[in-house]
């Protein structure tokens, strides 16, 4: 009887174990981006100072996303500096002509339709609102894929308990409402569904 | 000001042709089902042929194009949703079905008066090479769910996004426009925002042959026919469905 406390306290701390530790582990798969491209690299040497000019805005309002390799060569054509990186993205993508096959973290499941136009013409939103500063860093980074849904963990973002630390970590459809409640934006269903 | 989308189908235009089917279920990647007997098939376009039941010289023939009649009011596929996966949007008057949170009980295919509505009994299955033209805006749907017409909302998110690149608000109405409507040969479809006073449609509901299919529901729908025979605009109150042929594509 006088071991119920402590089997209790014992069973308890193992389930927050696999719960908040072990799950999120196995839940993730990590996978690694096909080049270590830089951001940061390419705001100091390239000369680019506009997001805009990679990430494009179409004249339809469509977003190009991530750029395609064809804006890359404009520059990579031929090796301009000495990383393994560069001599991975002139080899293995430019020469033969092959898009990169970026992994995209913010990339929402098919059911969803989200304007960049919308956002960031219209509303005059900052990348880093919903990117966080990604588009300013010094690295690529990991990947990590949700075995079950099958999404980038960017969706449910990096804390389990879905606890913020900042305004963009997650995006799932309760953080979407959000900040279109805080802004008195209203849309329905059909809006942000497709 | 929100608008409100709707049409006209001129019945005495309509050739029966079946091209809008078509373009629907292109636009809306609507799979062929070869299983389908006519009531399973996916049709949420569907072209009806209905007779005045006449013989030899009497015998008359419409065809008549079915769809989400778009009900305004009373919309009866929303109060019977369990899930709350209909809803008549706000800012376009479109009766819109979210299969994604559809459980597939089906309630909704029973309450519309309109028989619009259609379930997935299988899972999407495409002729080889057809994946690849797939409308990207338009989600595929699953197994065990409702579907029916959100009248091309692909399209009018298209339209929201050019018009938000120049900053706009209001879209350009020639950028939206349904895939029926656009595919008719015989322009017999229109499409317009009867919240506009402006807008041809707007005048057009007015005639005295356009009129509405079970009015007495007091479901105020927003999708109009329009013919100058009497006897068809008699079938608007009718319920019976005899001499009604199905034609199925
Ligand atoms: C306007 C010219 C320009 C364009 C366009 C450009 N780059 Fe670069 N890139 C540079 C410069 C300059 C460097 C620095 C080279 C060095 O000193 O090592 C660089 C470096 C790199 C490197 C080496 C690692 C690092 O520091 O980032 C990679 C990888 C790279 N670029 C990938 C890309 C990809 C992928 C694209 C297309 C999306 C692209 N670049 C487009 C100019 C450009
Ligand atoms: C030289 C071209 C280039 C410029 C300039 C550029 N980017 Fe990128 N960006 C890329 C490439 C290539 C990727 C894909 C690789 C990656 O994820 O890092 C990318 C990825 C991103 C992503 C990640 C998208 C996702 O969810 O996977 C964000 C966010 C982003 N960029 C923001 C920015 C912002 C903000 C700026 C301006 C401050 C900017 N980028 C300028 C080329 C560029
Ligand atoms: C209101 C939030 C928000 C803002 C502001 C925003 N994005 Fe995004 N971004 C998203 C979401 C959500 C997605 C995923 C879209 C999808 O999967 O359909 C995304 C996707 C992307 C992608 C990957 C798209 C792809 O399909 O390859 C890039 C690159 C990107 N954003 C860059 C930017 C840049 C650069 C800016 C600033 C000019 C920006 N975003 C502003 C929310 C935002
Ligand atoms: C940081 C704040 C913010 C976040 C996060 C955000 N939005 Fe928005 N959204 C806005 C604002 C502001 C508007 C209104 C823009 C305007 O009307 O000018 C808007 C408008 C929209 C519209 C309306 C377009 C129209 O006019 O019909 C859609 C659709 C939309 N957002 C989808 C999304 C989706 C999907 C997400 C999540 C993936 C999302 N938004 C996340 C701020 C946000
Ligand atoms: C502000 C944009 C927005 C609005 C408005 C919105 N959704 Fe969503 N919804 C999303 C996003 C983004 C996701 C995907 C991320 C997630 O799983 O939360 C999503 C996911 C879902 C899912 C889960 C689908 C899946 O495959 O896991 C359902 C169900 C859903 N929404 C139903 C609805 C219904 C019903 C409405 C109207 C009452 C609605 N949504 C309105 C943005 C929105």
């Amino acid at each position: 009887m006088a071991r119920t406390p402590l089997v209790f306290g014992l069973g308890l701390a193992v389930a927050l174990l696999v719960g908040w530790v072990a799950f999120p582990r196995v839940l993730y798969v990590q996978r690694h981006q096909p080049l270590e491209f830089r951001h940061k690299t390419h705001a100091e040497k390239s000369g680019i100072v506009q997001c805009s000019e990679c990430h494009a805005f179409r004249d339809d309002g469509t977003f190009a996303g991530i750029p395609s390799i064809a804006i890359c060569t404009a520059c990579h054509s031929e090796r301009i500096g000495t990383t393994n990186a560069e001599a991975t993205l002139v080899e293995n993508y430019i020469k033969p002509g092959q898009e990169t096959p970026w992994l995209v973290y913010a990339r929402q499941p098919a059911n969803v339709w989200f304007p960049h136009a919308v956002h960031v013409q219209r509303a005059a939103l900052e990348c880093r609102e919903c990117h966080s500063p990604y588009g300013e860093s010094d690295e690529v980074r990991i990947y990590q894929l949700n075995r079950v849904s099958g999404y980038s963990r960017d969706i449910w973002g990096p804390s389990i308990s879905r606890l913020r630390r900042a305004p963009h970590e997650g995006m799932k459809m309760s953080d979407c409402e959000d900040c279109h409640r805080r802004r008195n934006v209203e849309v329905g269903c059909i809006g942000c569904h497709q | 000001m929100s608008a409100r989308y709707g049409m006209v189908i001129d019945l005495d235009r309509c050739t029966g042709c079946g091209a809008c089917m078509m373009a629907c279920a292109a636009e809306n990647n609507v799979p062929p089902v070869p299983r389908a007997t006519p009531r399973t098939g996916l049709t949420p376009m569907l072209v009806r042929k209905v007779s005045n039941g006449g013989e030899g010289v009497d015998r008359r023939e419409v065809f008549i194009p079915i769809m989400c009649m778009h009900c305004e009011r009373e919309t009866p596929c929303v109060g019977v949703c369990p899930q709350q996966a209909v809803e008549v949007d706000k800012a376009t008057g479109i009766v819109m079905q979210m299969p994604q949170r559809c459980l597939g009980c089906r309630y909704c295919m029973t309450a519309c008066p309109y028989h619009a509505r259609y379930f997935n009994w299988w899972d999407p299955q495409w002729p080889a090479g057809m994946e690849k033209a797939l409308n990207p805006g338009v989600a595929v749907r699953m197994r065990g769910v409702v579907e029916k017409c959100n009248l091309c909302h692909a399209r009018l998110h298209s339209a929201t996004q050019k018009a938000a690149a120049t900053g706009k608000r209001e879209i350009n109405p020639a950028d939206y426009v349904p895939a029926c409507v656009e595919a008719c040969p015989t322009a017999a479809i229109r499409f317009g925002n009867l919240a506009d006073k402006h807008d041809p449609l707007s005048l057009e509901v007015r005639s005295p042959d356009t009129f509405r299919f079970l009015t007495r529901l007091g479901t105020e729908p927003k999708v109009y026919y329009k013919s100058k025979e009497a006897w068809v605009r008699a079938l608007a109150e009718s319920n019976s469905g005899s001499g009604v042929e199905t034609k199925r594509g």
